[in-house]
């Protein structure tokens, strides 16, 4: 029961990372434009955030981990989140009035704009392992098993948002809900925490 | 038998008209750049610019060698009746290249003009230079970039023109942020007081309707372009205000035409054509920054 949970966390939190990576370009679009620089900044922001959390959720995992201090990583997501709906515009007004080439351009916004939440959802991951894992023998069935939840979570992101999200809903909207989601993820953790 | 027979023929004609622009002509270059397939395609004295996504093939320009300053296509004459809003227009902004055809010949009607041309894809200036005779000067400028971040970008600065054409969709893949409401209004803030928006747009699909909503948000009443035999649809918007009835527009039409003859633009048969009916579901979607699903809305 507990591990399932740790599953479904992980595997939203990978549908999340996704979907908020392929809005970025439409968040983006109005001040850089669509161009293939402007994905290249994306995805560039979106692996080094990854990349940096992955390391810091595994050096979080070290200290007493449990399933509260997990559920926590997804609150302060969809907090840092907010930010996105609410300062977007300004911020890349900002950066648009003062950086012209619209390559580096995009790239200060996308680190601005994604790095904190992105670098949240990195910690997932490696936390989820070590609070699934129990012995060294089965380690690597478990990381197997929670890579294959995470990442079919992003796939799934990927596909609704780029073929019925954007089709049914405003992307502050999206945004919003991708939020809403974590936050309920969060709550989830702590009754899992409490019932355990 | 007779059915027999006429499911021939049917069959026939079903197979022969499938191939409607794959004519004659031989490809003279073809390229791969970030954003499309182009091909040169030569046929006698005619020579086209193609862009593909799928296998078949659109024009986009073409140019008759004998005649270069004759127009080929009917969309490209009808963004001319631009012209019939504006007189001479001092400074102009063209989003999409194409083979130039549009800005070489406002070159040539307003030398005095200041022409800025946005094109995204470097491939299609070469291609516009090498084989269309397109030349820029310092009057005729070319700026290979994003259109929405030009149009910030100049906006900011200040400038302002007196006419804008808007032909930035190939037909296969529409760049989305080009399309909104905010892009628009952007637009219609840059023109002057006198000045002129003409967009070639879509004539068909669900995108029709949020098109056409969204420039009646941006700009209210605008004509709705149109002629018999056409999948296109020109939208002419004036923030200045259109006459009702366009019959005051026949006297400059009538300037014009003499003007424009060797542009092949029958600029008086448009006079009657020219505010088509609001024939859009009017309650259809505003395209907005966001909200602008326009490929997958163009496939429904």
């Amino acid at each position: 029961m507990r591990s399932a949970l740790i599953y479904l966390l992980a595997g939203i939190g990978g549908f999340v990372i996704m979907a908020l990576e392929l809005l970025g370009g439409r968040v983006l679009a109005p001040y850089f434009g669509s161009d293939i620089y402007v994905w290249g900044s994306i995805i560039t922001i979106f692996m080094l955030s990854l990349s940096l959390g992955y390391l810091g959720g595994g050096r979080l995992s070290l200290h007493a981990p449990s399933l509260s201090k997990f559920a926590s990583l997804f609150l302060i997501a969809a907090v840092l989140l907010y930010p996105l709906v609410y300062f977007a515009e300004p911020l890349m007004e900002w950066v648009f009035d003062r950086i012209e080439d619209p390559r580096y351009g995009s790239l200060v916004a996308a680190s601005t704009l994604f790095i904190l939440p992105t670098v949240t959802l990195g910690f997932i991951s490696p936390y989820s392992v070590r609070l699934l894992v129990e012995t060294a023998h089965r380690s690597g069935e478990v990381a197997g098993r929670l890579y294959f939840v995470s990442t079919l979570g992003s796939a799934l992101g990927t596909l609704m948002t780029s073929f019925y999200f954007v089709l049914w809903f405003e992307i502050d909207t999206i945004l919003t809900g991708l939020a809403g989601t974590l936050l309920l993820l969060a709550a989830l953790g702590y009754i899992g925490n409490r019932a355990t | 038998m007779r059915n027999l027979l006429v499911c021939c023929v049917l069959f026939l004609t079903c197979f022969l008209t499938s191939f409607p622009t794959q004519a004659a002509g031989r490809v003279v270059h073809k390229e791969r750049s970030l954003y499309q397939t182009i091909h040169v395609v030569k046929d006698r004295a005619k020579i086209c610019l193609q862009f593909s996504v799928r296998r078949d093939q659109r024009n986009q320009s073409c140019i008759d060698t004998r005649n270069p300053q004759e127009m080929q296509f009917s969309y490209t004459k009808m963004m001319m009746a631009a012209l019939l809003l504006v007189e001479q227009p001092e400074s102009v902004l063209m989003i999409g290249l194409g083979g130039g055809t549009i800005p070489t010949a406002l070159h040539e009607l307003y030398p005095q003009a200041i022409i800025d041309v946005v094109e995204i894809d470097p491939a299609v200036v070469r291609m516009a230079r090498e084989y269309f005779g397109f030349t820029s000067d310092e009057r005729l400028r070319v700026y290979e970039q994003d259109a929405r971040v030009f149009t910030r970008r100049a906006k900011k600065k200040g400038q302002r023109y007196d006419l804008i054409l808007l032909d930035a969709f190939n037909g296969e893949y529409i760049p989305e942020h080009l399309m909104t409401r905010e892009y628009l209004e952007d637009n219609r803030q840059m023109l002057t007081e006198r000045g002129v928006l003409a967009a070639n747009t879509f004539a068909v699909s669900d995108l029709y309707d949020h098109e056409s909503a969204t420039y009646a948000d941006v700009f209210g009443t605008f004509y709705n372009f149109k002629i018999w035999q056409s999948a296109n649809r020109v939208i002419l918007a004036r923030p200045a205000g259109l006459p009702e009835d366009t019959d005051v527009l026949k006297p400059r039409a009538a300037e014009l035409q003499r003007l424009l003859k060797p542009y092949n633009v029958p600029i008086r048969r448009y006079v009657k054509d020219l505010a088509g009916r609001k024939d859009w579901d009017e309650s259809a979607r505003v395209l907005t920054d966001q909200y602008s699903p326009a490929n997958l809305l163009k496939n429904r």
